[in-house]
């Protein structure tokens, strides 16, 4: 299991969505966008994988489009050093 | 194997707003499941909150004299409490009052009484005047400082230390400055109440982190719990904190161990910058206020210190639970008068 995968497994994330960071201590909530992508990240799927999975599992509204929200909410992860910085968008 | 029925003296039942950590090392002993022992208090003044607490189930308290009255009268006074109750460890708990016990160690040990401290090199090693020094030994990032014992070396301090910085006293107190006019008044300010030297330690923003662990004294660690502070009170001290699980904070440590020897209780305070970087900003040579959440989440760090005190072997500490929370509270105390009564006009309280 990479680095990346382990340190995602390590976070505490509850079914409402409450996300505990047992290396930071730092706490966060995460609406059910957040908590579906951050759980599919966590089983290793990638960006283009987790987009399809999102468009099946939300309804969709004309307009809303699924990979900004994917993209951005993998730009929060970064930021708050839950993802490493200078990591790739991931494929697959 | 563990001595369950040992007759344990803690110090520092200063339990106010910036707290000494007496009664979270008496409170993590009360709870280790099978102790059968006797807990007394060793307290400096008659008003310590600790002395009030029947939650502590003190098998007696005595008031001791303060490190400023020197070693000979703690001698004394620790003889007569060991002649009324016989000690078998005393865990000191406050940074002051540890020059004196760490000289005390061979005279009480023949009498029977241990503890688990480090030597006076180590001591001396972790101290903020030679942390830089300890950052190399240890191969560990420590903030660039400077050690000041006149406000005229503030002028050219920038050449070493670049604004802004923190002027600590050598024993206690830390204050943030930006210009040379904030540095001298804060030197002025330090040297009034801690005297000379003064440190200069430049400023890095970031998360402080927070690492109570216990030393074996030969390099390795008998256990560790990081602590972040979750809310702080206007002193910055922690009123909330959460047991973390950054493996960075526990190598740094092991890393302080190994080279230090450290034999005993400390705290290891860390800050993490937003780049990532660990820098070691402090070492202090005791248990933390916040020790009782070691024992929360799952290491009973002061039980481990008592049963290494008389040479008890301490099988590995189980893992900590990451996530376990403090929260502190401010309780008044209901009393009648013969509690204080007793210290006050004794100088000495008995159980029941």
């Amino acid at each position: 299991m990479t680095d990346r995968l382990q340190r995602l497994k390590d976070l505490a994330l509850s079914e409402s969505g409450f996300l505990f960071d047992p290396w930071t201590g730092l706490t966060f909530s995460l609406n059910p966008t957040g908590r579906f992508i951050l759980e599919r990240l966590r089983e290793g799927l990638g960006e283009p994988a987790i987009r399809a999975a999102l468009q099946a599992g939300f309804e969709t509204a004309p307009g809303d489009d699924p990979s900004r929200d994917v993209h951005e909410f993998m730009r929060q992860l970064r930021e708050s050093g839950l993802l490493p910085a200078d990591e790739p968008a991931a494929q697959g | 194997m563990s001595r369950n029925d040992l007759t344990i003296a803690v110090t520092g039942l200063n339990a106010t707003d910036n707290p000494g950590p007496g009664v979270a090392v008496l409170r993590s002993l009360r709870d280790q499941p099978g102790f059968t022992g006797k807990l007394l208090g060793l307290a400096y003044d008659t008003l310590d909150p600790g002395l009030y607490s029947p939650e502590l189930g003190l098998a007696g308290a005595f008031i001791i004299p303060y490190p400023s009255q020197g070693v000979d009268a703690l001698r004394e006074r620790l003889r007569y409490v060991h002649a009324e109750c016989p000690i078998d460890v005393i865990i000191p708990t406050l940074d002051s009052e540890l020059p004196s016990f760490i000289a005390l160690e061979p005279e009480l040990r023949a009498l029977g009484i241990r503890m688990y401290l480090p030597t006076r090199e180590q001591f001396e090693l972790r101290s903020k005047v030679r942390l830089a020094e300890l950052g190399r030994k240890a191969g560990i990032e420590v903030p660039a400082s400077a050690v000041l014992s006149d406000a005229r070396e503030l002028y050219t301090i920038h050449e070493q230390v670049s604004y802004p910085f923190m002027l600590k006293g050598v024993f206690y107190g830390a204050q943030q400055v930006g210009s040379l006019d904030e540095a001298l008044g804060a030197f002025h300010g330090t040297v009034a109440k801690w005297g000379v030297p003064v440190i200069a330690q430049k400023f890095h923003a970031g998360e402080e982190y927070d690492v109570v662990a216990v030393g074996d004294g030969e390099g390795g660690l008998v256990g560790a719990v990081p602590m972040k502070k979750m809310f702080l009170t206007d002193k910055g001290k922690g009123w909330a904190g959460v047991a973390v699980n950054d493996p960075n904070l526990l190598e740094m440590t092991r890393k302080f161990m190994a080279a230090t020897r450290w034999r005993g209780p400390c705290e290891v305070e860390v800050m993490r910058t937003p780049e990532g970087r660990y820098l070691l900003i402090e070492v202090n040579p005791r248990f933390p206020a916040w020790v009782y959440l070691a024992a929360g989440a799952g290491q009973n760090l002061p039980w481990a210190t008592a049963q290494l005190a008389v040479g008890e072997a301490v099988p590995p500490l189980p893992d900590f639970k990451a996530g376990t929370m403090f929260v502190r509270i401010s309780l008044d105390q209901i009393q009648g008068m013969q509690t204080f009564q007793a210290l006050a006009s004794t100088g000495e309280l008995r159980a029941g």
